[in-house]
C-alpha cells in the first residue's frame, strides 16, 4: 500500500513507510523513550481521571494566569528537548577530531544544530518570556486579566501547534539542515526538497500566529485596563518592558510571516523570490528575515531587564535608581531595535558607508544599556540587600551580560566581523547574552514569582545549586568558544582536523554537562519544593517583602485577581499601600464580571496544525478540509455572542474569608 | 532610613474602588483592531519592498508595459473605491439604526468587492494565458504575491461581509454587531488605502518604468 502507486499518493502524499527514521539509531531510541514516557504520563492522567479536569480548567481556561503557567510549562519542557540538541552537539564536537566521524552523521547532525536554535528561540524563550508576562502584567497593573481572554488561550495552543509540529519532525520525517534561518539558496526546493524546511516554515508560521495576536493583547490589556491611578509613569518597569517588547512583537513578527510566506511561495509554487535565477535575490531573504530577526532578541532580552528592575529593587530594598531613566532607555532600544539589522551580514558586501551606519547603530545600542546597568547596580548601592534566589540570577546577570555586551560591542565594528563572522566568537557571543540574560531572566523571574503563583516558595538549596551548575557551566561551555572563534573556527562544523583545538571542545562539553546538572537540579528544586510546600507556605501573599501590585493579592491570587480594583498613587503602589497602613477590606463584596472558559482556541489550533502537517507532506485532502474546517469553526464561534459570567458576591465572600482566616492562622504560627 | 514617616496626609488615602470597575465589554476591541490592521499593514509593507527591490527584474520576461491593462485596472480601482464609499453609507445607516437599508447598502458594498475580485481574477487568468505566470520572473513573482495578497484579503472581507450580514439579520443592531461592523469597516477602507499604493506603485509607476 506503501508504494508510490496514485491513490497513496493522493492520501498520504509524500508520506512513506521510508520517511519514519527507523535507520537512524538515536532517533529510534529517543522516540522509544519519549514514547515510553508519554504513554506513562497519559496514563497517569487517566488513571487519576484527570482529563476532564486538565480540559475544564486548564485547556480551556481563558483566566491569564493558568495560561501563563501553560506556557511556562511548554518552555521547560522543550527546554530539555533543546538541550539534548545542544548536548548531543556538544559531544559530536569534543570526538570527532583525529580521523574520527563522531558518532552523528552530517544528515542528522546538521537537523541537531538547526532545531536546537529554532527550538531554543521559538518554544523556549518565546514561551518563558510570554509566560511571565502573561501572568504578571495584569496583575502588576491591577486588572482582572487581559483585554481579549479568549485571544489568549488560542494564540497559547498555537504556541503548541508550531511545538508540536517541530516535535513531529523528529519521528515523522526530518527536521531543516539549513540553520535556524534556514537561509536559501540553501533552503530552496532544489537544496532541500524534503520535508524538513516544510516542518520549519510551517511550524513557525502557526506559532507565530499565536505570538502576534498575543502581542496584540498584551499592549491593549497594558493600554487600556490599568488601575486608576496608574499612569504611564507609574507602571512598574517590567510592565513597561512587557509594553516594549509587545510592540516589538506586533511590529516584527508581520515580517517573519511575510518573509516565510515567500519562502514557502518558492518551494510550493516555484516564483522566483529567492531563487539565483530568474532575478530572484537570496540576500533579499536575509535583509527580511533580520529586519525580524534582530528586534526578536530584544523582544527576548527586555522582559528580562523588567524582571531584573523588579527583583533589584525589591531584594535591595530600595525603590528602582532612575525609574525615568529606565523607561527611556527601554523605550530607545526599542526603537533603535530596528536600525542595526544589517550587522548580522556585514561581510553580504553593501559597502563602506551601508556598514559603517549599522556598526555605529549597534555601537549605540550599548548607551541605554549600559544605562540600565548602572541603574541596577546604584539601586543596590546603600541598600540592604538580600542575597535570595532572583537576587543571585541577577548579579550573575549583571556580570555575564556585560561580558557578552562587550564582545557584541567588538562584533559591532565591520572590520573585526569580518574576521569573526559565523565563527564560534559569535556563537559565544549569542549563547553570553541569550543565557546571560534570557535564560537568567527566566530563572530570576521563575524563582521571584513562584510564590505568587503557587502559595509557596521554591526550595533554597536545590535553586542555589542549580544557580551555581548554570553559572559556572555556562562559562566552562562559552568562553572556550571565544577562544576557537578568534582563533578561526567557524560554527556548525562537525569534524575537526586540528589535534590542538580537542581540548576547547572538550572543556566545553564538560561546561555542558555542568549546565545539565543545572537543568537537573532546577527541576528537582521544583519537585522537592512541591513535596515540603507546607513548610515553604507563604500565607501572606507577599513573601518577599515587595513592591508592586501583585504582591497585593493573595497566593496564588483568585480568579478575579482583586476582590477590589485597586487605586494607584504613586510608583511601587504596594510599597506605599503598606507604607501608609492600607488595610485589605473584609467586607462591601460585590459580583464580579469575568469572561468564560471555552475550548474553541485548543480546537482552532488543533485544526491549524493539521493544516500545517498536510501541507508539509503535500496531503492536500488533509490541509483543504483542515482549512474549510478552521474557517468553519472560526466563523461559528463569532455566533457566540455570551462569552461572560458574574462570580457571585457570595462566592467572592467566600473565597475572601478563607484568605482571611489563612492570613489569621499564619499571623498566630 | 526609616520608613516610620508617614507624609502627613489631608485625608483617608483611597486604596481600592468600593464599587466595580467596569470596563465596558469590547472597550479594547477598536484599539485591538487597530494595532491589528498596522501589523497587516506591515506584511503588505514587505510586500511592497520585496516589490520594490525585485520589481524590475524581468529576467528577459514580460515587463508591466507588455502587461497591464491600465483601464481595466481603473475600472478596477473604482469597483473597491465605490465599495468603500458604499460602505460609508451603510454606517450612516446603522448610527440612524436602519437595519433594512444598512443591509442593502453592505449587499451594495460586497457586490462591488465581488466586481473587483472577479475583474482581478480576469486578469490574472489572461496573464497567465499569456505565459505571465508567477514562476516567470521575479517581477512576475513579487507582482502576483502583493496583488495577490491584497485579492486575499478582500475575499476574506466578502466572507466577513457576509458572516456579519446574517448575524445583524438574527441579532439585530445590537451592541457587539455595531463594533464588529466598525472593525470590518476599518479593515474595508484599509485595504482600499492598500490598493492606492497598489494602483500608484506597481500599476501607474510601473507603465513608466
Amino acid at each position: 500500500m506503501f508504494d508510490t502507486s496514485s491513490l497513496a499518493k493522493a492520501i498520504f502524499g509524500r508520506l512513506t513507510l521510508e520517511s519514519l527514521p527507523l535507520h537512524e539509531p538515536i532517533v529510534v531510541g529517543t522516540f522509544i523513550v519519549v514514547a515510553l514516557g508519554g504513554i506513562a504520563l497519559l496514563s497517569a492522567i487517566t488513571y487519576f481521571r484527570l482529563w476532564f479536569y486538565l480540559w475544564r480548567e486548564w485547556f480551556t481556561t481563558v483566566d491569564h494566569k493558568r495560561i501563563g503557567i501553560m506556557y511556562m510549562v511548554l518552555g521547560i519542557v522543550m527546554l530539555l528537548r533543546g538541550f539534548a540538541d545542544a548536548m548531543m552537539m556538544r559531544l559530536q564536537q569534543a570526538i570527532a577530531f583525529g580521523g574520527s566521524e563522531g558518532y552523528l552523521n552530517a544528515h542528522h547532525y546538521d537537523q541537531v544544530f538547526t532545531a536546537h536554535g529554532v527550538i531554543m528561540i521559538f518554544f523556549v524563550a518565546m514561551p518563558l518570556v510570554t509566560g511571565l508576562m502573561n501572568y504578571v502584567v495584569p496583575l502588576q497593573i491591577g486588572a482582572r486579566d487581559v483585554s481579549f481572554p479568549f485571544l489568549n488561550n488560542f494564540s497559547f495552543w498555537m504556541t503548541v501547534g508550531g511545538a508540536v509540529l517541530v516535535m513531529l519532525s523528529l519521528f515523522v520525517g526530518e527536521f531543516a539542515r539549513t540553520g535556524w534561518l534556514a537561509y536559501p539558496p540553501l533552503s530552496n526546493i532544489g537544496y532541500s526538497p524534503d520535508v524538513g524546511v516544510d516542518y520549519y516554515i510551517w511550524g513557525l508560521q502557526v506559532a507565530g500566529v499565536g505570538t502576534t495576536l498575543s502581542g496584540i493583547n498584551l499592549i491593549c490589556t497594558i493600554v487600556k485596563l490599568r488601575a486608576p491611578g496608574m499612569t504611564m509613569m507609574r507602571m512598574p518597569v517590567f510592565t513597561w518592558t512587557s509594553l516594549c517588547t509587545n510592540v516589538l512583537i506586533v511590529a516584527s513578527f508581520p515580517v517573519l510571516t511575510a518573509v516565510l510566506a515567500l519562502l514557502a511561495l518558492d518551494r510550493y509554487v516555484g516564483t522566483n523570490f529567492f531563487t539565483n535565477d530568474f532575478g530572484g535575490s537570496p540576500m533579499m531573504y536575509v535583509n527580511l528575515i533580520w529586519i525580524w530577526g534582530h528586534p526578536e532578541v530584544y523582544i527576548l532580552v527586555l522582559p528580562a531587564f523588567g524582571i531584573f528592575s523588579e527583583v533589584t529593587s525589591t531584594f535591595s530594598g530600595k525603590r528602582l535608581f532612575g525609574y525615568t531613566s529606565m523607561v527611556y532607555a527601554t523605550v530607545v532600544i526599542t526603537i533603535l531595535s530596528y536600525l542595526v539589522w544589517l550587522h548580522h551580514f556585514f561581510t553580504m558586501g553593501s559597502g563602506a558607508s551601508v556598514n559603517s551606519f549599522f556598526g555605529i547603530t549597534t555601537m549605540i545600542i550599548s548607551i541605554p544599556t549600559g544605562a540600565k546597568m548602572f541603574n541596577w547596580l546604584f539601586t543596590m548601592y546603600r541598600g540592604r540587600i538580600r542575597y535570595e534566589l532572583p537576587m543571585m540570577w541577577t548579579v550573575a546577570f549583571m556580570l555575564t551580560f556585560v561580558i557578552g555586551g562587550m564582545t557584541g560591542v567588538l562584533l559591532a565594528v565591520p572590520p573585526a566581523d569580518f574576521v569573526l563572522h559565523n565563527s564560534l566568537f559569535l556563537v559565544a557571543h549569542f549563547h553570553n547574552v541569550i543565557i546571560g540574560g534570557v535564560v537568567f531572566g527566566a530563572f530570576a523571574g521563575i524563582a521571584y514569582w513562584f510564590p505568587k503563583a503557587f502559595g509557596f516558595r521554591l526550595d533554597p538549596f536545590w535553586g542555589k545549586l542549580s544557580f551555581w551548575f548554570w553559572v559556572v557551566g555556562f562559562y566552562f561551555a562559552f568562553m572556550p568558544l571565544y577562544v576557537l572563534g578568534l582563533m578561526g573556527v567557524t560554527r556548525r562544523l562537525r569534524v575537526f582536523d586540528d589535534p590542538s583545538l580537542q581540548i576547547w571542545f572538550v572543556i566545553a562539553g564538560i561546561g555542558a554537562f555542568l549546565i545539565f546538572l543545572g537543568i537537573i537540579a532546577f527541576l528537582v528544586q521544583i519537585a522537592v519544593s512541591i513535596l515540603k510546600r507546607e513548610a515553604l507556605k507563604d500565607v501572606t501573599g507577599d513573601p518577599w517583602n515587595a513592591r508592586t501590585l501583585e504582591w497585593a493579592t493573595s497566593s496564588p491570587p483568585p480568579a478575579y485577581n482583586f476582590a477590589f480594583t485597586p487605586v494607584v498613587h504613586d510608583n511601587d503602589a504596594w510599597w506605599d499601600m503598606k507604607r501608609r497602613g492600607y488595610q485589605r477590606p473584609l467586607a462591601g463584596f460585590k459580583p464580579i464580571h469575568m469572561p468564560s472558559n471555552t475550548g474553541t482556541g485548543v480546537i482552532l489550533a488543533a485544526l491549524s496544525t493539521a493544516m500545517a502537517f498536510g501541507l508539509i507532506w503535500y496531503i492536500w485532502w488533509l490541509a483543504a478540509v483542515s482549512f474549510i474546517a478552521l474557517l468553519a469553526v472560526a466563523i461559528g464561534h463569532t455566533f457566540n455572542y455570551h462569552r461572560d459570567y458574574h462570580i457571585p458576591a457570595d462566592e467572592v465572600v467566600r473565597v475572601e474569608d478563607a484568605r482571611t482566616h489563612l492570613v489569621a492562622a499564619g499571623a498566630k504560627s | 532610613m526609616t520608613l516610620a514617616v508617614v507624609p502627613p496626609q489631608n485625608s483617608e488615602p483611597v486604596f481600592y474602588l468600593v464599587d466595580e470597575h467596569e470596563h465596558p465589554e469590547g472597550a479594547s476591541t477598536m484599539l485591538g483592531f487597530w494595532i491589528y490592521l498596522m501589523s497587516d499593514c506591515l506584511i503588505f509593507a514587505m510586500l511592497f519592498a520585496t516589490f520594490g527591490v525585485l520589481g524590475g527584474n524581468y529576467a528577459a520576461g514580460p515587463a508591466p508595459k507588455d502587461l497591464f491593462d491600465l483601464p481595466l485596472v481603473a475600472v478596477n480601482t473604482s469597483m473597491l473605491l465605490l465599495s468603500s464609499i458604499t460602505y460609508g453609507f451603510a454606517m450612516l445607516a446603522m448610527e440612524k439604526s436602519r437595519v433594512g437599508a444598512m443591509q442593502a447598502w453592505l449587499v451594495v458594498t460586497g457586490l462591488f468587492g465581488l466586481a473587483f475580485i472577479s475583474i482581478e481574477l480576469f486578469e490574472f487568468a489572461h496573464m497567465i494565458h499569456e505565459g505571465a505566470t508567477p514562476q516567470r520572473s521575479a517581477f512576475l513573482s513579487s507582482f502576483f504575491t502583493l496583488v495577490g495578497t491584497h485579492g486575499l484579503h478582500v475575499t476574506f472581507g466578502l466572507v466577513w461581509l457576509v458572516t456579519l450580514m446574517v448575524q445583524i439579520a438574527r441579532f439585530g443592531l445590537i451592541e457587539a454587531n455595531r463594533r464588529r461592523l466598525m472593525c470590518l469597516s476599518m479593515f474595508w477602507h484599509f485595504l482600499d488605502v492598500v490598493w492606492i499604493g497598489v494602483f500608484t506603485f506597481v500599476y501607474l509607476m510601473g507603465m513608466l518604468r
